[in-house]
């Protein structure tokens, strides 16, 4: 029936056979094959949309008349502007564009409606947190269209004559921190993040695995050593080269990219600090969860995905569902990206700094504490 | 120091879920004495070695290691003993160097280049140290190994199966070693499936199934069993010892290449059906001594026997 030297199909679905039964063995895998598709489908299709509505805008509005009533409702029904509240002047606006409270600021000057009915033609501003171009491009295109829409409904009976040449009033759009919208400025910063999350958590997830596997971390044990240190002493060399990442990328940012450093560069660090924190202990929770590396491999690219689409990285945040918002929020990628756009584009520092903290060490103390939970059973 | 013994535990016990791994062991090894811990696999040796170095906590059951508590002293008990694992596990991606000085580092040798430079020279290495550890043969990375394990001139040795897959040129010079470490007043508790070995040891301890079976000397677990055996010499003896399995007053049956050895408890009644069933046939029969083997092969069966189910 086979014959020894041609191709045997008996051989040859036996391979089959044995490769399938592997297979269905190995859980993950089979998680993997089945789980990241759904994902991936769930996340593209439902979460990621790339024309973001519903953004969060302020309005400084110096005159209240039935004409800016109107240019405001004007503005809701575009879809693009969600009014989230009323700023008194321009230095709480600004904060709040520093913060990222707001991605929009309308300002309607003192006597618009004035000027306007006299036909001197005034301007409105809107003020755009630019970091991230895609984000806000789209509503700043139809912002831009703002006059032409509030002009053809509202300018009736004694003033229909303005309604017929140019627009009565003008909009100005100023893009705050990245005027040319250049996507760059938004992506080289954030890719120090992705680029972290990926090589801190593979690495001390592979590390730890590592020595488990080939079996030396009896001998570690068996020696007068703490667990303690040796994962500690295990770690320290990753965030070092953490830290070179961040330089790398950093040097890359400004001298070939040329994204401006607004901000400061010590308080970058420390920020980087803490988020290479946070995945190591995300790579350590891992390693004392896998079994293998390949295992330890599997579970990190389980943790990269939400990370890479969820964070706001390559997709608009605002631009997701409530839900998966939720999900990116808990995520300290989330929280370093606006971080680093804030302290690199925005020169964000102090308390401006702190919504964006936070999260990231509640982050690292909740996976510590399942660190330190699942830790005692790899010493059993 | 209370006992006089090197390790003293008793009653030890140690679950994984529901497998009772270690179960009610009781152990002595004096000093300088070299303890063989026999068993086949799965029958709880790693376990009961881990225990004893301080790596596992026993469910139950207490004991003491170089008089050290196995349960409270356990750092004690690891600076000062030597513990070898069952698959290499030095740093195959460090040179032999690197790994000795890694390891007089964790025992804070005081005179640490010299620890490590001495070393190299008894394995007449010195040549070699820069050489990755990996790159080394079987034989020679269990010799690092050990030379790794008594970088710090521990009381104590626990090797578990420190010869698994090594020639037996090297397995005779490691047993050398063994035997000038002994001399010097190192207790060795070494675990081994190796028969020859098993008669190189001052004392043996059998375990199977968690249990501890036997304890004593060679002679003494021989003894203890009472096998009476008969070498049997001839052709085609593979066949024959199918025709003696159910036999009255056969035990056992083991092929020893040219013979084949058949053991029982009692002697009378396994002569006669041996002579019976041999009458007329080419066979030849001798009485000969009962061998450790033949004793372990028969507690393994014995014990599988009661056990109602095997893994």
């Amino acid at each position: 029936m086979s014959r020894l030297n041609g191709f045997s199909l008996l051989r040859w679905w036996n391979m089959v056979i044995k490769e399938y039964s592997q297979l269905k063995r190995d859980r993950l895998t089979f998680a993997m094959i089945v789980g990241i598709p759904i994902a991936q489908l769930f996340l593209f299709g439902y979460a990621i949309n790339t024309d973001p509505k519903h953004m969060p805008t302020a309005i400084i509005s110096a005159d209240q008349s039935e004409i800016t009533r109107t240019i405001i409702s004007t503005l809701k029904h575009s879809e693009y502007f969600n009014i989230v509240g009323v700023l008194p002047n321009e230095k709480t606006a600004d904060k709040a564009l520093a913060r990222g409270n707001v991605l929009f600021v309308i300002n309607i000057p003192a006597g618009f409606t004035r000027q306007l009915i006299r036909g001197e033609r005034p301007a409105i501003l809107i003020e755009a947190d630019a970091t991230d171009p895609m984000a806000t491009g789209l509503a700043i295109a139809s912002a831009s269209q703002l006059a032409r829409q509030v002009s053809l409904k509202d300018l009736t009976g004694s003033l229909a004559s303005l309604a017929d040449a140019a627009p009565p009033f003008k909009v100005h759009v100023h893009r705050l921190y990245n005027p040319e919208g250049l996507t760059q400025y938004n992506i080289i910063p954030g890719l120090m993040g992705v680029i972290l999350t990926m090589t801190m958590v593979l690495m001390t997830g592979l590390a730890i695995t590592r020595e488990r596997e080939r079996g030396t971390m009896e001998n570690l044990l068996a020696m007068p050593v703490k667990p303690i240190e040796v994962m500690t002493g295990k770690i320290v060399p990753y965030i070092a080269i953490g830290f070179i990442q961040i330089t790398i990328i950093l040097l890359a940012a400004r001298f070939i990219f040329s994204v401006p450093f607004v901000g400061s560069l010590s308080m970058m660090y420390l920020a980087a600090l803490l988020f290479v924190n946070a995945n190591l202990v995300v790579g350590i929770t891992l390693s004392s969860l896998a079994k293998s590396q390949m295992q330890a491999m599997q579970m990190s690219m389980f943790y990269f995905l939400p990370n890479l689409l969820l964070s706001g990285f390559m997709f608009p945040f605002m631009g997701m569902p409530t839900w998966a918002q939720y999900i990116g929020n808990v995520l300290p990628l989330t929280h370093f990206n606006r971080l680093i756009r804030g302290i690199i584009l925005k020169g964000n520092t102090g308390w401006d700094l702190w919504p964006s903290i936070w999260p990231i060490i509640l982050f690292t103390v909740v996976v510590m504490a399942v660190a330190v939970k699942f830790y005692r059973r790899t010493l059993d | 120091m209370n006992s006089g013994y090197a390790i003293d535990v008793k009653g030890l016990n140690k679950s994984f879920g529901a497998k009772h791994v270690v179960n009610d062991v009781s152990l002595q090894v004096g000093r300088g004495e070299i303890h063989g811990f026999l068993g086949p696999n799965g029958s709880g040796k790693t376990t009961t070695i881990r225990i004893m170095c301080g790596l596992l906590k026993p469910d139950s059951g207490s004991g003491t290691c170089l008089g050290y508590d196995i349960i409270r002293e356990t750092d004690q008990i690891k600076r000062h003993i030597g513990y070898m694992t069952q698959k290499f596990s030095f740093w195959e991606d460090l040179t032999i160097r690197e790994n000795l000085d890694f390891v007089a580092r964790m025992y804070g040798l005081a005179d640490r280049r010299t620890a490590v430079d001495q070393t190299l020279e008894n394995l007449g290495l010195t040549k070699r140290s820069n050489q990755l550890a990996g790159t080394l043969s079987g034989g020679w990375k269990q010799r690092v190994a050990l030379a790794a394990c008594m970088l710090h001139d521990p009381q104590v040795l626990l090797l578990d199966e420190p010869t698994a897959g090594v020639d037996p040129g090297a397995r005779r010079d490691f047993w050398e070693e063994l035997h000038r470490l002994s001399t010097l007043g190192i207790s060795v508790l070494v675990s081994t499936h190796y028969m020859d070995e098993v008669e190189r040891c001052h004392k043996l301890a059998y375990i199977a199934e968690g249990k501890l079976l036997t304890r004593g000397t060679a002679s003494e677990v021989i003894a203890a069993q009472g096998l009476q055996t008969w070498a049997v010499y001839g052709e085609n003896l593979a066949e024959f010892s199918k025709t003696l399995q159910n036999l009255p007053g056969i035990g056992q049956t083991v092929m020893f290449g040219v013979m084949l050895h058949v053991s029982g408890k009692d002697g009378n009644m396994l002569e006669s059906s041996l002579r019976k069933v041999i009458a007329g046939k080419p066979f030849r029969m001798e009485h000969v001594e009962t061998g450790v083997e033949d004793v372990f092969i028969y507690m393994m069966k014995h014990d599988a026997a009661h056990s109602g189910e095997k893994r």
